[in-house]
């Protein structure tokens, strides 16, 4: 039987009835990425004699009658997230040795819930990339197409599903890197509210942007596991002080008489035709379904690339000083003193992108320049956070692309930060507000499939996920799968 | 926004990055292009406007002063490049006699 078709749920349901044991179900898994990553490059590290252990685990305990509630289900983990004893590299070289001494929360929540890691996934180094090229562990390949680019920064997670190689993925997005690689490999991806994940063992880039999520194959699959990721936790001080979310209960609730916003200033943005045309027929289906379509301004939004881009790389600059080849990771060979240690280890550990955005943080940080760059961005940061609050008091959930078109070829925008940094217009904005946002597939061109993205008000995941969940039970394009 | 050799050498001195003569022009024309972008922000009016640090409203938690850690010495030594009698090895930092 071929389990990797099924839904994660179906898989749960599969396992709790005994139809087959998470053995045979890991089995499939760990097969088929010996098989196909070969070409695809997204995994860093695959756990197969961990993943057998724990799979056995499980199978005993359902003999036993007293398994946990996820026990048995396979997870794919980005590679930011600690995982003790098993290799942590962030995509970087700086890591590329790095044996976490601890787990992260994330990891431990679904573990104690009896979920079988087979392996770590690829991504841009230090979750700095929208296309999955800077990883130090080479490039990760698109599904639909492997001359195409998976996008980034969780490309690793997102190839990895759409393949089929994992039944769903722990992902991070600061910027859109959840939401962005789930619209280019055709997946579900979403990125909670600020502070509903734990972000402890989570290696930091932004550390206000940050936020854990998943990449899946559907609505329904993304909110089971996001659900137990999710929660306060002591460790982590921005933690919010919720307890774990029903993010399930709410799924096939009628969205009937709810509202979508619009935001007119993306709609007059120049947009692909296709793109836009997806985006309509999707608006339709909606509209079908009884939801009330309102145009909606976010004046500042415009605002959201060049404040993202002083945040995320002052942020940056400052988390990632922790990396001076002392402690941990790479050092250089034979410093002749302590400066040329530091130096030397962080051009040589640190790659390209990397290291631009250590050196524009700080810039806009240093004398002179503070002020200029840094408060200001803080202040307009505020400015689309109140924006949305406004907006928020009229819709329910606002839709836009998630990205400016489908894939675009390996090695097309590496030579141009700037034009890479565009990806993410859209999706930047909920990380500047701390808001929850996903990217369902809604359309495909020349054989790549195209995301639309929800964003939702502060804490409303459950709403996001129903709407996405009632789009999906109409419309087959989640269904959709690259033949590889 | 132009940089000059000499502030970009500054700033990547703060950063502790050493940069090679021959990439700095390549790396100079790739930061003023990203600079450029932070212009945009020149036109929205911030007058009123507070920072914003963070997207949470949050005070700093606090809890009671007790140790919570485990002991991890060596367990974190083993990540270590250099490590002796259970320090963290580094070239010597201060001259003088050894």
């Amino acid at each position: 039987m071929d389990l990797h078709k099924l839904s994660l749920s179906k898989q749960l349901e599969g396992l709790q009835k005994g139809d087959f044991t998470s053995t045979e179900l890991t089995s499939q898994y760990l097969n088929r990425i010996s098989e196909l990553d070969g070409q695809l490059n997204s995994f860093i590290t695959v756990t197969e004699d961990q993943a057998l252990s724990q799979a056995k685990a499980a199978d005993d305990r359902y003999k036993k009658n007293n398994n946990f509630s996820l026990d048995g289900l396979p997870i794919a983990h980005k590679d930011i997230f600690c995982t003790k004893g098993v290799l942590t590299t962030c995509g970087s070289k700086m890591l590329s040795n790095f044996e976490a001494p601890y787990s992260s929360t994330v990891y431990d929540k679904l573990d104690k819930k009896g979920m079988v890691m087979l392996g770590k996934t690829n991504m841009d180094e230090f979750a700095m990339g929208s296309s999955n090229e800077t990883s130090y562990f080479g490039p990760v390949k698109n599904p639909w197409n492997i001359e195409y680019v998976p996008g980034g920064s969780s490309g690793g997670s997102a190839s990895c599903v759409s393949a089929e190689l994992a039944p769903i993925a722990t992902a991070t997005d600061t910027g859109g890197s959840i939401r962005q690689p789930a619209s280019l490999c055709g997946l579900t991806g979403i990125k909670p509210t600020y502070g509903r994940v734990s972000r402890y063992g989570m290696i930091a880039f932004a550390s206000s942007l940050d936020q854990g999520g998943v990449i899946a194959k559907s609505a329904e699959d993304a909110a089971l596991i996001l659900e137990a990721m999710s929660g306060h936790d002591p460790k982590d001080s921005t933690s919010l002080k919720l307890d774990q979310p029903d993010l399930t209960n709410n799924l096939n609730n009628p969205i009937k008489g709810m509202k979508i916003g619009l935001p007119k200033e993306f709609f007059e943005k120049e947009m692909a035709p296709y793109v836009l045309k997806s985006i309509e027929e999707a608006i339709e289906v909606y509209k079908s379904l009884g939801a009330e379509i309102v145009e909606i301004s976010l004046g500042n939004i415009n605002l959201s690339l060049p404040i993202y881009y002083i945040i995320a790389p002052a942020e940056c600059s400052a988390n990632l000083s922790r990396y001076d080849g002392v402690r941990y990771g790479y050092r250089c060979e034979d410093p002749k003193d302590i400066e040329d240690l530091f130096m030397r280890t962080r051009e040589e550990g640190f790659g390209a992108e990397v290291k631009r955005r250590i050196l524009i943080g700080t810039y806009a940080l240093s004398a002179g320049y503070y002020d200029a760059f840094y408060l200001k961005a803080q202040k307009c940061r505020q400015l689309v956070a109140n924006d949305f609050i406004e907006a928020f008091k009229s819709v329910d959930v606002i839709l836009s692309p998630t990205t400016p078109g489908t894939s675009f070829k390996s090695g097309e925008k590496t030579n141009d930060p700037v034009e890479m940094y565009l990806q993410d217009i859209f999706t930047i904005p909920a990380n500047l507000a701390g808001l929850p946002g996903l990217s369902i597939p809604c359309g495909e061109h020349n054989g790549l499939p195209l995301g639309m993205q929800l964003v939702g008000n502060s804490l409303e995941e459950s709403k996001l996920l129903q709407f996405a969940h009632s789009f999906q039970s109409n419309t087959d394009w989640h269904m959709k799968m690259p033949n590889i | 926004m132009a940089l000059s050799d000499q502030e970009l050498k500054e700033i990547a001195y703060l950063a502790r990055i050493s940069v090679k003569e021959e990439s700095l022009p390549s790396l100079k024309k790739e930061l003023e292009d990203i600079l450029d972008l932070f212009k945009q922000l020149d036109e929205a009016n911030t007058t009123e406007v507070n920072a914003m640090s963070h997207p949470l409203d949050l005070s700093q938690p606090t809890r009671k002063d007790e140790v919570t850690e485990e002991d991890l010495r060596d367990e974190l030594l083993k990540n270590a490049p250099s490590v002796k009698s259970g320090l963290f090895l580094v070239p010597k930092v201060i001259d003088g006699e050894n």
